[in-house]
């Protein structure tokens, strides 16, 4: 298992916990609010992934061989499901960001934020993320 | 069967009233539907959903073409909803009854037609509270005359300056642009006035009354409006149908917007010739169920009863505005003093997504962002708001739900 899947497993565990939707919105809002914040300069135009709705600013860089990622976004819910990306995807190896499927989404109750009609984003988040990591590959190769 | 309406003449109940809406029972994440984003879209009665129902089942062909009796019938329900539109709106005549897929296609037809008449050196008027669809073709038809687009701004309770609307006219005004109600601000613009003083330049005037259509009759012979139009799913109809009126004397000096079959006269390889109106802006097949349906959405307003319709909606949004304004923080954007019922707020710094979100998850539909009328938030300096919007078939119970979620979304969040 690799460690995005084990951290996956780890964050649906956590959810599983919660018995209804309110408690699981709670935590998500919890995991948004401590979030460690992208640095001001990078809340820029160049560093937005553009939903309809909110604004979600994602900054990427290279930690020895891992891609190390920071976000913002001013919608709470927001934050906290790219605060759960960011668990999930931050530190790893590009390869593996590459390669990581988000089942996790679904599992935790939060489905429906993976329409592509939901104006939040969650799919251009992730594909964000893996593009970061597409880019960061090359560097690593 | 067909569902006769148990409405006419009868004391408002809004109880009866929602029986007509099946869409009014189902649940939502597992909560009883409240249903408030009206302005966006509003529900169809089952009166509605029968003549729809029925035109597939028995009467489904293509009009003024066919000699069977099927597309004769289907000819004569399509004309006679023409004519029931004429009447709710009080043109003249059906002919200028243009029937379009929404409120954004006969804008788009106005604005094509008057690519004729503009030129450089020539002015266009917009209120600064239009959504996108009645700003961007405009912004497109100058672009493509040559012509300049100027503001009537409007004050933070947002009501049009109309002293600042009068200074902008001249006689290098040539079209005016206004909303009836704002989409995202509820404001009722006072249209007649606007009309008047924008003839008095010799300026034509098209009035976007998409908002206005399910809470106003709007009489255009009364107004003296020289374009005028709506979109049926806002007005209990279906969607893809809208309705676009104009002054004879307008429409037939407009070229037509788009070519092909039924807007022909006589078609040669070296030159065709253009049917007379309506049917000169309606090519190809139409949305022919639609088009009945929308008839029958008008009767069935009707059948209610606009006054009354207005006067019960009128209560909702005064008890709306009180419940919600008890929420600590929660400002109201849109407080002219002629509006419909639509709230649009905030609550203190909290993004109006979040706000929508949690919403949902208790059932509760509301609209939020910006609304297709980013002008507006740039205006109020917010990324958007949440909106509220009711209709003759919500309830003070449903207020209180919305009342209580917000309070617990804010909780939550806060």
């Amino acid at each position: 298992m690799s460690k995005i899947e084990e951290i996956q497993e780890e964050i649906v565990e956590e959810f599983s916990m919660f018995d209804d939707w309110m408690q699981r919105y709670e935590y998500m809002i919890e995991l948004g609010k401590s979030l460690p914040l992208i640095d001001e300069q990078y809340k820029t135009d160049e560093y937005i992934i553009k939903g309809c709705q909110s604004k979600v600013w994602v900054h990427a860089n290279m930690e020895e061989d891992k891609v190390v990622f920071t976000a913002d976004s001013d919608a709470i819910i927001t934050k906290g499901i790219i605060a759960i990306l960011i668990r999930a995807f931050s530190h790893q190896h590009p390869q593996d960001i590459i390669d990581a499927d988000t089942h996790f989404i679904d599992e935790i109750g939060l489905k429906e934020h993976l329409s592509p009609t939901r104006a939040n984003g969650l799919v251009s988040m992730i594909k964000q993320l893996k593009l970061y990591a597409v880019a960061y590959r090359t560097q690593v190769n | 069967m067909t569902k006769t309406s148990t409405i006419s003449n009868a004391p408002f109940d809004v109880e009866t009233i929602r029986r007509d809406f099946p869409i009014l029972n189902r649940k939502v994440n597992g909560q009883p539907l409240v249903y408030f984003d009206n302005a966006a879209t509003g529900q169809t009665p089952q009166q509605v959903i029968d003549v729809i129902v029925d035109y597939y089942s028995r009467y489904n062909a293509n009009i003024h073409r066919g000699v069977h009796s099927l597309s004769q019938e289907a000819t004569d329900a399509y004309e006679q909803a023409r004519i029931k539109i004429q009447k709710h709106f009080n043109a003249a005549q059906p002919k200028e009854i243009i029937l379009t897929a929404g409120t954004t296609h006969g804008i788009n037809l106005v604005a094509n037609g008057f690519t004729h008449f503009l030129q450089q050196g020539d002015e266009v008027l917009l209120s600064a509270m239009e959504h996108h669809s009645n700003i961007v073709p405009w912004q497109m038809l100058c672009e493509r005359t040559g012509a300049t687009l100027k503001i009537i701004p409007m004050t933070l309770k947002g009501e049009l300056e109309m002293d600042a609307f009068a200074k902008a006219l001249s006689p290098k005004t040539k079209l005016v642009f206004v909303n009836h109600v704002s989409n995202a601000l509820g404001t009722i613009n006072p249209i007649k006035k606007i009309i008047d003083a924008a003839h008095e330049v010799g300026a034509a005037v098209l009035v976007d009354g998409a908002q206005a259509a399910p809470h106003i009759k709007a009489d255009v012979q009364a107004l003296d409006v020289d374009f005028y139009v709506v979109s049926a799913h806002k007005m209990c109809g279906p969607t893809g149908v809208g309705i676009l009126y104009g002054k004879a004397s307008w429409l037939e000096k407009l070229p037509p917007y788009q070519g092909g079959g039924e807007m022909i006269d006589q078609v040669t390889f070296e030159k065709t010739t253009y049917a007379g109106l309506p049917h000169k802006f309606e090519a190809g097949t139409p949305n022919i169920c639609g088009g009945i349906a929308t008839g029958a959405a008008i009767d069935y307003l009707n059948a209610i009863g606009f006054d009354t319709l207005a006067a019960y909606e009128a209560e909702l949004l005064e008890y709306g505005t009180e419940q919600l304004s008890k929420i600590e923080g929660l400002k109201i954007y849109g407080e002219a003093a002629e509006k419909t019922a639509v709230i649009s707020f905030n609550v203190g710094n909290l993004h109006p997504y979040d706000i929508g979100t949690l919403l949902d998850k208790m059932g509760i539909a509301v609209r939020t962002g910006h609304h297709c009328a980013q002008p507006i938030m740039d205006f109020f300096k917010i990324p958007g708001t949440v909106r509220a919007s009711f209709a003759f078939y919500n309830t003070k119970a449903e207020i209180d739900a919305l009342v209580q979620g917000v309070q617990r979304a804010v909780n939550m969040l806060s």
